[in-house]
């Protein structure tokens, strides 16, 4: 038999349906491959029982012919999802041990569908971070590395163990979350997609939260369609959510390879920031020419205020995780380091539970949130939030889709950012406008950097018009026929 | 406005994190870096803007005032690093 892991997920759907293979057999294979793969410490928890239990189900169903959109397919988990029985830790050492009673509404749906849990992916603590490096179970290696190089590459962040998996073939497809592009530019350092829908799409309840106003489940998968077949599954109204958004979910793999005559693409002056590297632009140039060449029209669009997205998000982002964060005292869950009171047990577990990075965040958050600040930052954020949103809302009467980079440079090595929190929060000066005006976004491997790394296009649609999302993806990802792999390394 | 160290403990202990007096003058550099970056927002003019209450605009759904869940002591205090009789154990709090 072939290596059944070099199928994508509609590939692998397709054949479990023609009874090619077993879901058991395709889960066996991805259970082998995540143990030959632990230089890259994509997974922390690997469910290996449950997902073989899982599949022999899925092959029964299979076999009469049933089964969901899913059926049998084996994915990877953010450890942000909680898993009921199984460990789920937000890779935060204050979450030691918690094994949630209850299942999150995105992972329900999946097993709805049929799908095979592999296991839980690491990510930075708390979905917190750019590059993966502030879990507390070590930083994720990329597979990929630079031309003629061997050090270790970052998968970026926060989604860093679901982009890693991914494109070294650990699992069909990963679920991930997007607060303020941690689902975008992982797959865009890692050549694979991955789309934040819109705030709302997808049910928020049971995902350990980071910034309840910013949060957004989303898939990073190989190719637009498996992103498609994802999102679908994960998608959908949820009572236990109230912001998520009670409307029909779409066959979105209906959307692919539909024309785009006629269709406007906004082309963002803002984005062409200083400093940065030639072969971004250059690469931002060939989407521009690939999408008129596939018959859309090229717009030039102002988002004036988008400078000021990033320093509103280190407003709002902390603000939001400072009073999220509350709820870990030592009491209900986790870590307890016992004091000589409640509050010194309460300040002891704390400092001993959370990173710096979490610390700081907390830290900026509650600062913010004092008394006599709150209207000098958290109000005058959610304010200019607003007149980003406006931008959006002004760009959009003038086209249908923008198309940006994704993040301002390929990935970097592990280490080369952690000194410098501000430099590190720069990653997401492309994706973070897009969480604080609520839009869906999508990243497309488009092409890799000189030194042989993938980098990405980002296309931002209107709220809930994901379809065309998925429609221009498809057309860029024809276009740009990214079929690079890294080569394989880490295989012990 | 930039914090000092004093600032820093009095942060810290309003967020129940326990910081050494020898982490305070590194916190506050890193705090006063942030908060200087984020400062940039001065320059914009929001006099009159709503501010974002919502990311998307809908409105919020009612649900009948109904117990939906129960009975779940078990289930919920399972994971506490102390429970007795279905109860969280903490330290004294009330002398």
């Amino acid at each position: 038999m072939t290596d059944l892991t070099k199928l994508t997920l509609a590939g692998a759907r397709d054949a479990l349906k023609k009874k090619e293979f077993t879901s058991l057999e395709l889960t066996d294979a991805y259970l082998g491959a995540i143990e030959g793969a632990a230089a890259l410490n994509a997974y922390v928890t690997v469910t290996g029982d449950e997902a073989r239990e899982m599949a022999k189900a899925s092959d029964l169903k299979l076999g009469k012919g049933q089964g969901g959109a899913l059926e049998g397919l084996p994915l990877g988990i953010k450890d942000l999802f909680a898993t009921k029985g199984v460990l789920t830790t937000a890779c935060s050492h204050i979450l030691d041990g918690f094994k949630p009673p209850y299942e999150s509404q995105v992972t329900s749906n999946l097993w709805r569908d049929g799908a095979v849990m592999l296991g839980k992916l690491n990510n930075d603590e708390f979905a917190m971070g750019s590059s993966n490096e502030t879990s507390f179970y070590g930083p994720v290696v990329n597979p990929w590395r630079r031309k003629g190089e061997e050090t270790k590459i970052v998968p970026g962040g926060s989604s860093g163990g679901s982009s890693s998996a991914v494109a070294a073939k650990l699992c069909l497809a990963a679920t991930a979350t997007d607060t303020g592009g941690s689902i975008r530019q992982p797959a865009a350092f890692t050549g694979t997609v991955g789309i934040k829908p819109t705030y709302g799409r997808c049910s928020r309840w049971g995902i350990v939260a980071f910034a309840s106003s910013l949060d957004q489940a989303g898939p990073i998968a190989r190719d637009v369609r498996d992103a498609a077949i994802m999102l679908r599954s994960m998608a959908g109204y949820d009572d236990k959510d109230s912001t998520s958004v009670d409307r029909p979910v779409p066959d979105y793999e209906a959307a692919l390879g539909q024309s785009l005559k006629g269709l406007r693409v906004g082309i963002p002056k803002e984005y062409r920031v200083d400093g940065m590297p030639a072969e971004i632009d250059a690469l931002w140039q060939k989407g521009i020419d690939w999408l008129k060449a596939a018959g859309a029209e090229i717009v030039d669009v102002s988002l004036p205020h988008t400078k000021y997205a990033l320093p509103t998000y280190y407003i709002v982002a902390p603000a939001e995780c400072s009073s999220n964060l509350a709820r870990y005292d030592g009491v209900r869950y986790g870590l307890r380091v016992e004091g000589k009171d409640i509050t010194d047990m309460y300040e002891k577990t704390r400092a001993a539970g959370f990173g710096a990075e979490v610390r700081r965040r907390v830290l900026i958050g509650t600062y913010v949130l004092s008394a006599g600040y709150y209207d000098a930052y958290y109000l005058k954020a959610q304010q200019v939030r607003t007149l980003i949103a406006r931008d959006f809302a002004e760009a959009y009467t003038k086209c249908d889709v923008l198309l940006t980079p994704t993040a301002p440079s390929a990935a970097f090595g592990i280490g080369e950012k952690t000194a410098d929190p501000l430099s590190m929060y720069l990653n997401d000066v492309f994706t973070v406008t897009v969480n604080l005006a609520g839009l869906p976004g999508i990243s497309v491997p488009a092409g890799l950097s000189s030194d042989g790394l993938p980098l990405g296009l980002q296309l931002i649609g209107k709220t809930f018009d994901e379809e065309t999302l998925f429609r221009v993806a498809y057309a860029l990802e024809e276009a740009a026929q990214f079929k690079a792999e890294p080569a394989v390394w880490w295989r012990a | 406005m930039s914090v000092d160290q004093n600032t820093v403990r009095h942060i810290a202990r309003l967020a129940r994190i326990a910081v050494r007096d020898d982490e305070l003058p590194a916190l506050a550099g890193e705090l006063n870096t942030i908060l200087d970056w984020v400062e940039q927002l001065g320059e914009v003019d929001t006099k009159g803007v709503e501010p974002m209450t919502s990311a998307v605009a809908m409105s919020m759904k009612m649900r009948d005032d109904v117990v939906t869940a129960g009975n779940l002591q078990k289930e919920v205090t399972e994971n506490a690093p102390r429970a007795e009789d279905g109860f969280y154990v903490v330290p004294r709090v009330v002398e």
